[in-house]
């Protein structure tokens, strides 16, 4: 598919993970670990999807993602929010933000791989 | 007078079920036949003395025949069927039920007791496994090394022909996660071990209660807006109830002094400034700080959490916001500017500030302690301690503070009281 991916998560061994996955997956893949650089990471070059984990250092993905909103550079761009909190006010707030979909960890690769290629721009 | 018909209704039903003749009854306690048929049509009150030896003959409690205890069951038996639409009962037979069956009608009414103390339970240590920050953190650290176990792990399974410089990575990166898993757990299990042998296994406390009843309301009470205090009619806990209340009339008064329409626009134009909307409407800070809090529900309304606690520690108040909660029973860490203001009364503190451990979102606190109540001579004021805890944007400084030692791994710290479980 040829398409980019910002995935915004701070933890190294599911970054190393996600990308392999992707990469696999014919994803162009870029990562970022900081929530507070992030949205400049994103400015950098808008990605085709972003993978935003919620508890991030120096930034809540939720300030991320209404950041990500309110930019009309970014306000369209598919975003899959990642967390390890699943309980249904969490995702309300996650999809409330504007959150295209939301994901909790743990997860399986095969779910995970389909919910990002519904995901894709067609 | 349904008591009283209910209370012959049910002498009679209990004598047939037990195949006693009336003439019988009447002469084991000695009265006419005659007066006990009046009294089983309910067209005679029954005494105390007597009740208690037909009570005897019919070998069944006093109490159970009574006019208040057949009330009592009645209302829990009644909500017990309401409580569950999807069974078709026989609503209008209750009454029949309690009077010919009391024995199992006292069972559904404390079973459906029993199972609205469980519910509220259950809420409760909900509410506590979703907001407390300690619990919260070892379990966003268990989840995030199983996802990368579990991730690594399909990986290596489904793909054969994988790399041997990637395999050997990803072998690497289950040992260092396993580990890692292992070592969180057990502090998780050592941190929850405590709970149940400290307090967990106790019923929710009133201010948890209340707080989980806030919880539901979003922390906005539209009542307040009108100068109404809310009255929280589901709530049968008084001290939960009288706490709620007292929230309710802050509320309201806060809001009086700080209408919604002139607040909202105002807050707006400064970014939300707490300091800034006090000199604007020339109240004291701790007001503007409890009325952001009590905002509705809005896209451009920041995230905002809040504490009080009184001079002694005690949080008294709390709205948790993302992974800002502060710990239970006075065993928070003291460098949270909410206990720091306690000795410099009347001094706004400001900090911007972030938990340890994996949840490293900045949070900018606006802190201030000022007198409550009256003033007398010869009165100690009473202080009152109040933080507001919001997401920072800009800061200069980011400084650590854990929620409490117990689950702090700042080992250099002035105020550790003891060693950490992590």
């Amino acid at each position: 598919m040829g398409q980019r991916v910002l995935l915004i998560e701070d933890e190294p061994n599911i970054i190393e993970a996600i990308s392999y996955i992707l990469s696999k997956d014919g994803w162009t893949v870029h990562t970022h670990s900081d929530g507070e650089t992030a949205m400049d990471k994103v400015l950098q070059g808008v990605p085709d999807l972003v993978i935003l984990d919620v508890m991030l250092p120096g930034r809540s993905g939720y300030d991320i993602l209404r950041d990500l909103r309110s930019d009309s550079a970014t306000a369209d761009v598919p975003v899959m929010m990642l967390t390890a909190r699943g309980q249904a006010k969490d995702r309300d707030m996650a999809i409330r933000l504007g959150a295209t979909h939301f994901m909790t960890k743990p997860f399986s690769n095969a779910d995970f791989l389909e919910s990002v290629r519904a995901l894709a721009t067609p | 007078m349904i008591e009283r018909v209910l209370t012959g209704t049910r002498v009679r039903n209990r004598r047939l079920d037990l195949g006693l003749r009336q003439s019988h009854v009447a002469k084991e306690i000695g009265i006419s036949g005659s007066y006990l048929n009046l009294i089983e049509h309910n067209r005679r009150r029954i005494g105390a003395t007597l009740l208690g030896d037909l009570a005897r003959v019919l070998e069944i409690d006093a109490g159970l025949l009574e006019d208040g205890t057949a009330a009592s069951v009645l209302g829990p038996v009644s909500e017990a069927a309401a409580s569950f639409p999807d069974i078709s009962v026989e609503d209008a037979r209750a009454e029949e039920l309690v009077s010919r069956f009391p024995g199992w009608a006292a069972l559904v009414a404390a079973q459906r007791a029993r199972i609205i103390q469980l519910e509220a339970r259950t809420e409760a240590l909900s509410n506590r496994l979703a907001h407390d920050t300690q619990i919260a953190t070892s379990l966003h650290e268990v989840i995030s090394t199983a996802t990368a176990i579990r991730s690594t792990a399909s990986i290596l399974v489904e793909t054969p022909d994988l790399d041997a410089d990637w395999r050997g990575r990803f072998h690497t990166n289950i040992d260092t996660d396993s580990a890692r898993l292992a070592a969180s757990s057990q502090a998780l299990l050592g941190f929850l071990d405590m709970e149940m042998e400290g307090g967990a296994a106790q019923d929710a406390s009133p201010l948890e209660q209340a707080e989980a009843v806030m919880a539901q309301t979003d922390f906005y009470l539209p009542q307040s807006e009108t100068n109404e205090a809310a009255a929280f009619e589901a709530v049968q806990d008084s001290a939960t109830h009288a706490i709620l209340a007292d929230w309710a009339k802050t509320s309201a008064r806060d809001a009086a002094a700080l209408p919604l329409t002139e607040f909202m626009q105002a807050a707006r134009a400064v970014a939300f400034d707490p300091a800034r909307l006090a000199a604007r409407f020339q109240v004291p800070l701790d007001v503007i700080l409890r009325r952001l809090i009590h905002l509705p529900d809005d896209a451009d309304v920041p995230l905002m959490g809040l504490a009080v606690c009184d001079s002694a520690g005690v949080v008294t108040f709390q709205k948790p916001v993302l992974d800002f909660r502060l710990p239970r029973a006075g065993a928070a860490c003291p460098l949270w500017p909410l206990y720091q203001s306690l000795s410099q009364p009347g001094r706004v503190l400001r900090r911007v500030l972030r938990l340890p451990g994996v949840a490293r979102t900045p949070f900018e606190c606006f802190a201030i302690a000022l007198p409550a109540g009256d003033v007398a001579y010869g009165v100690e004021p009473r202080m009152i301690a109040t933080m507001l805890v919001r997401l920072a944007r800009n800061y200069d400084q980011l400084d650590v503070v854990g929620p409490g030692c117990r689950v702090c791994p700042v080992e250099a710290c002035s105020a550790r009281r003891h060693p950490s479980l992590l």
